[in-house]
């Protein structure tokens, strides 16, 4: 257990200076998002309504998320992934590349949120309560995102494969995060999006359990 | 008698009670096909054996078949109760949703060339797949109102529409359409091996 706990640290950090060192994937990502953004406030202009500003940063979000997670397994080449499953536990690949999704997609979650908010102003009565939405909808996105990345790398390598077989498994997560966020919009209490927020919860745990259950399966060739 | 069984008159619903006997049931029925793709699924996973996988993949089948049906008939039903054919209920979020993710099943399993491979991929999906399922069927639904009977202040079946005329044909039904589907998903995996093995002799 211990062994495992430091190949998810070494890992992180691997990625992380990797990421770092080549400025240009990360550069693209936000790239992507904020023009993405861009677009639609060209298309809408400045006045929408609370449900259109909230479901068109959740699927911008979900884009950004799509893109940027589907790198994760797909960059690397076979040589490397046949290097790592000689050296590593499988296990201490999966959960860093999620705890590494996660970090990545909550910053890119609180970039587009900032531009977001620049660019179409609306009153958020509980910011508080929306940065822990980002949060929750970002480990979501990322654990089961990096998933569907692994099943697609050992299939045919197509990123919109990551998409086709994505999308629908997020359904859940998203409807919830919706819900989540809206209320966390209208300044409702706490009590009101206690059980949304227990659904995320055990959703994202589920997710990443079901990874950690399953991955090793996936991993050997 | 599915037809032509004395069932109670109730406004609105009327004759279109007897809807019960063919959607609910089949919804049953491709729950259990969904339950046997997962089972398989993980069998698969386990032993590593390809008939296991084929089963999984006719049930799947067989699942998107009764699914397409209990739509269908679902549709007919709503357009003469609620007065539209598709309304924005969480439990038909949660059947559109199902029927994308088998669709995506499929689709997976026809990226991938090698069967074994193949087995492997579209057993985890599967996996996935169910979890996600059912956190959309079983539990969203539970959070928000329904208009399907029995939830969010509609009156249930069983508290005054289900008499004991209607038991008569609804259990049978039940574990007829199960059975049938059974019947329909093994044939699919006979047929599958003996092609199999046209193909190797």
């Amino acid at each position: 257990m211990q062994l495992l706990i430091r190949q998810v640290k070494q890992l992180i950090e691997h990625e992380i200076r990797i990421e770092l060192k080549n400025k240009q994937a990360l550069g693209s990502l936000v790239v992507y998002s904020v023009s993405s953004i861009y677009i639609s406030y060209l298309a809408f202009r400045q006045n929408i309504d609370p449900v259109t500003w909230n479901a068109l940063f959740w699927i911008i979000m979900l884009f950004a998320a799509t893109n940027a997670v589907a790198k994760s397994f797909l960059q690397e080449s076979k040589g490397i992934q046949l290097y790592y499953y000689t050296l590593l536990n499988s296990r201490a690949v999966i959960l860093s590349k999620i705890i590494y999704n996660i970090l990545l997609l909550t910053t890119l979650g609180l970039l587009n949120f900032f531009c977001y908010w620049i660019l179409f102003n609306t009153t958020i009565a509980d910011p508080i309560q929306y940065l822990i939405g980002i949060f929750l909808g970002s480990m979501g996105l990322s654990a089961i995102l990096t998933l569907v990345s692994g099943l697609v790398s050992r299939a045919n390598n197509s990123a919109s494969l990551v998409a086709i077989l994505g999308f629908p498994l997020l359904f859940p997560l998203l409807i919830s995060i919706l819900k989540f966020s809206k209320n966390a919009m209208d300044g409702l209490g706490w009590y009101v999006n206690q059980p949304y927020f227990i659904v995320l919860i055990s959703l994202n745990l589920a997710v990443i359990l079901l990874s950690y259950l399953l991955f090793p399966y996936l991993w050997r060739e | 008698m599915g037809f032509l069984g004395p069932v109670p008159a109730l406004p609105i619903i009327n004759e279109t009670i007897r809807n019960l006997y063919f959607h609910v049931t089949m919804w049953m029925a491709m729950f259990l096909m969904m339950i046997l793709n997962v089972i398989f699924g993980i069998r698969y996973l386990n032993g590593s054996k390809l008939k296991d996988d084929l089963i999984a993949e006719e049930s799947a089948r067989i699942a998107i078949l009764l699914g397409t049906a209990g739509l269908i008939t679902g549709m007919v039903w709503a357009n003469f109760t609620w007065g539209a054919p598709w309304v924005n209920d969480p439990q038909l979020n949660g059947t559109a949703a199902t029927m994308l993710l088998y669709a995506a099943y499929f689709l997976l399993r026809n990226a991938v060339i090698d069967p074994v491979k193949r087995a492997r991929l579209s057993s985890i999906y599967s996996i996935f797949a169910f979890v996600m399922m059912y956190v959309f069927i079983m539990v969203l639904p539970k959070m928000t109102d329904s208009l399907h009977p029995g939830k969010g202040g509609n009156p249930g079946f069983n508290k005054y529409d289900l008499d004991s005329n209607m038991r008569m044909v609804f259990y049978p039904a039940v574990i007829g359409w199960c059975l049938l589907s059974i019947w329909l998903m093994s044939l699919r995996v006979r047929l599958r091996l003996i092609e199999k093995q046209i193909a190797t002799n």
